[in-house]
């Protein structure tokens, strides 16, 4: 199949002569580097740079050595400050508040938000669904902070101003955002697929899960991805919806242990760093795909 | 469900024929799937939205007694200084930052466009301040502009910095801005990227081949050609910087005085810490309708730019 496009590539391209001329004409100019445009863009970067450097070099200072800019190196490395930060912020118990928070509130997302938009973009002619549609995709509109005191209220009541709480919550108010995404995708989805499938006797909850759900994987990975950096990184959520300390997720405990140990700039961005870091990590490994992901989402 | 006329068919059952299935069927399966979302939204999302209209109604301190004041808690808000005050600076915030981050991340999202090397590393790069917490680079900012700023400043001789931007309630905001912009611009250029992408690469080869400088290929093909992302991206950057909450608490907590307080900001202390929980309910209603409207001016004013083009 390859061989007859090219094939026909080049016989069209034979047959005029001229785009072959502005082909020749701006190959050449496109592989050529433009470095001062290389050179800008690297003097931008460093705006991206120097507050992560910041970060670190302080994180590995001593009291004493902060005077000045504070971008010097340290002169010796304290690396107590890493195990001070452990300790004053319960960082192990917050990194596993924040990694199951994150854990299963995409894992929900991803099972019930696609299954939510599955049943709505295949039933659009439907009154019913077209109205579910609306109601979902104006909610996208409402302010956080109107539903927020009595929301916490309510999760009280219920008794799930925790970790499950939260899952809840951000499964919830993600729908309206991924419901507009996957809805988008899935109606360009032939239907013809999902008709063979059910006239040799699979059942909607099987085409769901056999033919659906896998084909939907690209926008899997889009809503995981941006399910996933909100999830870890959402402060006010955790600040007004946690009752419990020993609840509270990895940015609320940066908040509380702000308060108390403000003074000590080198353990506080220890702690910071700490923070960060395993996102950063999962980022460096999966660079390509997390922008490649949040690429097709934008373009849809 | 109660109209239902047939009970569901099993799918594959030969009485029903293909080509009507789509009108007989009686889609229960469907049903059960949306059913338990529509549940949990409408008790974690529409009972507190009407909850919270309704209490604005009311003198509630959040604990205790209380009673219904009628339109009260509106009048109030209109002769009440400190909301002027958090409209003012929300609005001024948001508006400069979305202008900022729009052209900045336009201008780097062609610039990583264009023919530079390294490309892929670039854009790892300018993503990574998406993937990091906004309170905890507030806090590393909020250094930066106290202690290295300064310092730097002096060294250079530059009076007008030698003092913390932070300190200051005419300048405060300006930080708020450069954190604001420097974590939402990952995001934006990303979108403009993709936007970019879309763009046939023969439009350029035609443009520069009738002579148009770069100016006139960005204002006639670039810029044309990603007006819907243009569109996607002011709508989304002003929505969300009206709503700046992160940014303000790990930078300025508010101050100096009450400079840099937001109405998310206010929202949250009067209505959890002040006791004035039906009051600040009041203002978050007023607050929706003032998203609603800026959101939807928004979208048709540049929609209609964009079918102009």
């Amino acid at each position: 199949m390859t061989a007859t496009s090219q094939s026909t590539a080049r016989r069209v391209l034979a047959d005029q002569p001229v785009r072959d001329d502005v082909e020749r004409a701006f190959r050449p100019d496109r592989r050529r580097v433009n470095w001062w445009l290389t050179a800008l863009v690297a003097v931008c970067a460093l705006t991206v740079l120097i507050p992560l450097y910041l970060t670190v070099v302080t994180a590995l200072k001593t009291p004493d050595q902060l005077g000045g800019t504070g971008f010097g190196l340290p002169t010796s490395a304290r690396w107590e400050n890493f195990a001070d930060a452990w300790t004053l912020t319960s960082f192990p118990r917050a990194l596993l508040n924040t990694g199951l928070v994150t854990v299963g509130t995409v894992l929900l997302t991803l099972v019930t938000n696609s299954m939510v938009a599955y049943a709505i973009a295949r039933n659009l002619h439907r009154r019913f669904f077209k109205g579910l549609y609306i109601y979902f995709i104006a909610a996208l509109f409402v302010p956080f902070p109107i539903i927020m005191l009595p929301v916490v209220k309510q999760t009280a009541i219920f008794g799930l101003d925790n970790q499950l709480g939260l899952i809840l919550l951000y499964t919830v108010y993600g729908l309206s955002f991924n419901i507009f995404v996957y809805v988008a995708f899935i109606r360009s989805i032939p239907l013809e697929l999902e008709e063979a499938a059910l006239t040799d006797g699979a059942t909607t909850w099987t085409v769901f899960w056999r033919i659906i759900f896998p084909l939907l994987g690209p926008m899997n990975a889009t809503v995981g991805i941006l399910t996933c950096l909100w999830a870890w990184n959402d402060f006010m959520l955790p600040l007004v919806i946690l009752s419990d300390p020993s609840a509270q997720t990895l940015p609320l405990a940066q908040f509380i242990f702000q308060g108390q140990f403000n003074t000590n700039y080198p353990v506080a961005f220890a702690s910071y760093l700490m923070a960060m870091a395993p996102l950063l990590v999962v980022y460096l490994f999966a660079q390509r795909w997390v922008i490649s992901g949040v690429m097709r989402g934008s373009s849809k | 469900m109660s109209t239902e006329v047939s009970r569901p068919t099993r799918p594959g059952t030969p009485s029903s024929p293909p080509a009507l299935r789509p009108e007989r069927r009686v889609p229960r399966v469907f049903y059960l799937m949306v059913l338990p979302a529509l549940a949990l939204f409408a008790v974690f999302h529409t009972v507190p939205l009407l909850t919270g209209m309704f209490f604005s109604l009311t003198n509630y301190a959040g604990y205790g007694e209380w009673s219904f004041v009628g339109l009260r808690n509106y009048v109030n808000l209109f002769g009440d200084d400190r909301i002027y005050g958090a409209y003012g600076f929300t609005f001024l915030f948001a508006i400069v930052s979305t202008v900022a981050v729009n052209i900045i991340a336009l201008s780097i999202a062609i610039a990583l466009n264009g023919r530079i090397r390294f490309k892929t590393g670039f854009r790892g790069i300018f993503f990574i301040p998406n993937i990091l917490s906004i309170l905890i680079v507030g806090y590393v900012f909020n250094y930066l502009f106290s202690n290295s700023v300064p310092a730097i400043a002096d060294a250079l001789g530059i009076t007008s910095l030698t003092t913390s931007i932070l300190a200051s309630p005419d300048t405060a905001w300006i930080g708020v801005v450069i954190l604001s912009v420097w974590q939402a611009a990952a995001f934006n250029i990303i979108i403009y990227l993709a936007g970019l992408q879309t763009i046939p690469t023969e439009l350029y080869e035609a443009a520069a081949l009738d002579g148009a400088s770069p100016w006139k290929q960005f204002t006639s093909i670039t810029f044309p050609m990603i007006g819907a992302f243009f569109t996607i991206n002011m709508v989304l950057s002003l929505k969300n910087f009206l709503q700046v909450f992160d940014q303000i608490v790990s930078l300025t907590a508010g101050g100096p005085g009450t400079s840099t307080e937001s109405i998310s900001l206010l929202i949250y202390r009067g209505g959890f810490q002040g006791g004035e929980y039906g009051y600040q309910t009041a203002n978050a209603v007023i607050y929706l309708f003032v998203i609603i409207a800026i959101s939807f001016i928004q979208l048709r004013v540049l929609q209609r730019r964009e079918a102009s083009f």
